[in-house]
C-alpha cells in the first residue's frame, strides 16, 4: 500500500490491513457465481455483490472494497466510489440492529421526531452511532416508502409500522 | 366518484402473491395470447388506451415504446422502475407485495412488445426487501410453470426476469440513473440525448417504467382500448392509485379512475382532516410537487389540470398539512431530503439544495434575515433548470411555492424569532446532524 501521510484521518479507515484476508465461503461463492450470469457485464455485478457481503460480514471493510475489486476486475476507487455513493453501504461496523427511523414529510407530522431523539436519549447516542454493547445503530434516514402507516422504523430488513415511543421501547426490549 | 378495484383486485385475496391464485382470476392468459399477437398491434393499443406513465412524468407509454428501434445494433432492454423514493409515495410497493404476478404478466408483454433481449430487470430499491423477496419467490412460480424462462408459453420465445435491488438512493428512480446503477455504477443521470431509447442500459435501446405502469398493461390488453379509456378524461386516462398520507384521519392507498377532485378525496374518502383540525397545504405529487393551499383543491387529480394549477400529479403522493404544522419547518425536511439525495454532478443542484436546507433551517432556528425569503426565490432561480436531470428542479418546488403562498409565515419567523402561534415545530433544535 502506498504511503500515508501519517496525519490522515482516514488512514486506519480506508485502506486495507493486509494482515486480514477475506474471501467468500463456498456458499456464498456460488451464489455470487449465480449473480455473474444475470448480467452482460461483470461490473453490473458489483451492487448486488456488494449486498452479498454486507449480508456476510454486516458491514463494507476496506478489505472487501479490494477483494471484490480483484473479483469484478474493477479498481478499488471504483468500488469505494460505489460503496460510498449509496446510503445502505456501511463503511463502519454497525451495531447488531440498524434502526432506521424514517424523519421525512408524513412520518414527521406522525411524530417521527419523538421515536428518533427518545433513541437518541435512551440509548445514549448522537445520531448515526452505535451503542457501546454493540447492539444497537440508530439511524435517520429518508423515506422508505411507507407514508401511509407513518411513523415506521426499519429494523435491519423488516418495516415497523405506525410506530410510536411507547411501541418503539417495547420493540426494543424484543431486540437484544 | 366511487373507488374502483381493477389494479387493486388482487390484493384482499388470501394469498395474493401465489401463482395459483393469480391464474384462477384469469392470470396469464392475457400474456399467452399477447404472445401470438404482432407487436405493433400490441404497441398501437396500448398507444390507443392513452395510457400515461404513473412514475411522475406522465409521457404516453405507447409513445415511448414506438420509439425504440428494431434490429439496433445492441440488445433492447425493459427495465421495471420500482425504486419508489419519492416521499409520500407508497403505490408501487402495494403491487409489489401484494400482487406481484400483475407485475409480472405487464413486464413480458411490455418486453415482447419492444423486442427485449432475453433478460428484463426489475430495479427495487434495497429498503423494500420483504418486496425483493416476494417478487423473487413469484418469478420462481413463474419459471416453473414456463411462463418464463426457455420457449415461455411455447412461443418459442426466451424471456426471463431478474431483481436487482438498489442500496437506497433516490437519484436511481431517474430513468438514466437507474439505467447507471443497473450498470454497476453510482447513479449519477445522464447528458440527454441521447435517450435511454435509443442507447440505456449495457448500451442498448431501453425503455424503463413504472410498476404501476406496467401493471395496467395486462387490463389494457385484455379489456381493450376503448375499456381502460372509460376511465378518466381524454388524454387522462385509466385507473389511477392515489396514496395519501399526512394528517387525514384514513391515510392509505386509494384507487379511482384519473381525474377524483383532490377534496373528494381528502374529505370524502380519507375521513377529513385528523382531529377536525383546518386544512394548511396539500403537496398533490410527492415531495417535488409545488405546494397547494385549501382553495385550490377543488381539482381534478389528472396530470393536465394539475399542471395547469402550477403543481404536478408526479407520483400521486398527496401529503396532507394541518393548520398546526411550521411550514417553514415542513420545507426545511424536503430541503433536507433533496440536499441529501442530490448525487453531486451538476453544481447548482449539489450546492444550492444544501444552502436552500441551511437557509431554511436558520428561519427555523429564528435566526434568518429579512431578505431571507427573496435569497431562496432567487437561489430557486439559480437551480431550476440548470442541472441534468429533474431532482434540482424538484427541490425547489416546495420552496418556491411555500414563499410564495406563505410568505407571513417566513417573515414572521424572521421577525418574532418563533413558529406562528398555532403552528408546531416536531423536531428538538438541539439534536446534533448525524453524518450521512
Amino acid at each position: 500500500m502506498a504511503d500515508l501521510h501519517p496525519d490522515n484521518p482516514y488512514a486506519k479507515e480506508r485502506f486495507p490491513d493486509p494482515q486480514k484476508t477475506v474471501e467468500f465461503p463456498e456458499e456464498a461463492r456460488k451464489r455470487f457465481e449465480h449473480i455473474l450470469t444475470r448480467y452482460p457485464t461483470r461490473e453490473a455485478a458489483l451492487i448486488p455483490t456488494l449486498h452479498l457481503c454486507q449480508e456476510l460480514w454486516g458491514w463494507i471493510s476496506p478489505e472487501i472494497v479490494h477483494y471484490v475489486s480483484g473479483l469484478l476486475d474493477l479498481s478499488p476507487a471504483n468500488v469505494f466510489g460505489v460503496v460510498s455513493f449509496y446510503d445502505m453501504f456501511d463503511q463502519k461496523p454497525v451495531g447488531k440492529y440498524r434502526l432506521r427511523v424514517c424523519t421525512n414529510l408524513s412520518c414527521m407530522v406522525s411524530n417521527a421526531y419523538d421515536i428518533y431523539e427518545h433513541l437518541c436519549d435512551r440509548l445514549q447516542v448522537n445520531p448515526h452511532e452505535t451503542t457501546k454493547d454493540g447492539l444497537y445503530t440508530v439511524l435517520e434516514v429518508e423515506c422508505l416508502g411507507s407514508c401511509g402507516t407513518a411513523p415506521v422504523v426499519q429494523v435491519n430488513n423488516d418495516y415497523h409500522e405506525n410506530m410510536s415511543v411507547e411501541r418503539m421501547d417495547a420493540l426494543l426490549e424484543k431486540l437484544k | 366518484m366511487e373507488p374502483i378495484k381493477v389494479l387493486t383486485a388482487n390484493i384482499d385475496k388470501p394469498n395474493s402473491t401465489s401463482i395459483d391464485t393469480y391464474i384462477e382470476g384469469g392470470g396469464y392468459e392475457t400474456a399467452r395470447a399477447a404472445l401470438g399477437m404482432k407487436w405493433e398491434d400490441i404497441i398501437q393499443i396500448v398507444k390507443d388506451s392513452e395510457l400515461r406513465g404513473r412514475g411522475g412524468a406522465g409521457f404516453p407509454t405507447g409513445m415511448k415504446w414506438s420509439f425504440v428501434p428494431r434490429n439496433a445494433p445492441r440488445p433492447t432492454y425493459l427495465l421495471c422502475n420500482a425504486d419508489e423514493a419519492e416521499p409520500g409515495t407508497f403505490k408501487d410497493r402495494v403491487i409489489i407485495e401484494k400482487d406481484p404476478h400483475l407485475l409480472i404478466e405487464g413486464m413480458i408483454i411490455a418486453a415482447y412488445a419492444i423486442g427485449s433481449n432475453p433478460m428484463a430487470y426489475i430495479y427495487i430499491r434495497g429498503e423494500f426487501h420483504y418486496g425483493a423477496t416476494v417478487l423473487v419467490k413469484a418469478l420462481e412460480e413463474a419459471r416453473a410453470k414456463g411462463f418464463l424462462g426457455k420457449d415461455i408459453f411455447g412461443s418459442g420465445w426466451d424471456f426471463d426476469i431478474t431483481v436487482h435491488r438498489g442500496a437506497g438512493a433516490y437519484i436511481c428512480g431517474e430513468e438514466t440513473g437507474l439505467i447507471e446503477s443497473v450498470e454497476g455504477h453510482r447513479g449519477q443521470p445522464r447528458v440527454k440525448p441521447p435517450f435511454p431509447a435509443v442507447v440505456g442500459v449495457f448500451g442498448g435501446p431501453t425503455v424503463v417504467q413504472n410498476v404501476e405502469t406496467l401493471a395496467c398493461v395486462p387490463f389494457i390488453l385484455k379489456n381493450g382500448a376503448e375499456w381502460f379509456k372509460s376511465f378518466g378524461t381524454p388524454k387522462n386516462t385509466g385507473p389511477k392509485l392515489y396514496c395519501v398520507s399526512g394528517k387525514v384521519k384514513k391515510p392509505g392507498v386509494y384507487e379511482f379512475p384519473m381525474g377524483i377532485t383532490l377534496k373528494e378525496l381528502i374529505y370524502d374518502h380519507c375521513g377529513g382532516i385528523t382531529g377536525d383540525k383546518k386544512l394548511k397545504a396539500v403537496i398533490p405529487g410527492g415531495a417535488s410537487a409545488p405546494m397547494l393551499l385549501p382553495e385550490e383543491i377543488d381539482l381534478p387529480l389528472n396530470f393536465d389540470a394539475v399542471m395547469k394549477a402550477g403543481s404536478m400529479l408526479g407520483s400521486a403522493g398527496i401529503i396532507v398539512l394541518d393548520e398546526t404544522v411550521c411550514i417553514v419547518d415542513a420545507v426545511w425536511r424536503l430541503s433536507k431530503f433533496f440536499a441529501h439525495e442530490s448525487c453531486g454532478q451538476c453544481t447548482p443542484c449539489r450546492e444550492g439544495t444544501n444552502w436552500m436546507e441551511s437557509i431554511l433551517d436558520r428561519i427555523e432556528r429564528g435566526e434568518g434575515r429579512q431578505q431571507d425569503a427573496d435569497l431562496l426565490l432567487d437561489m430557486a432561480d439559480n437551480i431550476g433548470g440548470k442541472s441534468l436531470c429533474a431532482l434540482g428542479d424538484a427541490a425547489i418546488g416546495p420552496v418556491i411555492s411555500s414563499v410564495k403562498k406563505f410568505r407571513d409565515e417566513y417573515l414572521h419567523h424572521v421577525t418574532h424569532k418563533s413558529c406562528l402561534p398555532g403552528t408546531k415545530r416536531y423536531r428538538r433544535l438541539d439534536m446534533p446532524v448525524g453524518a450521512h
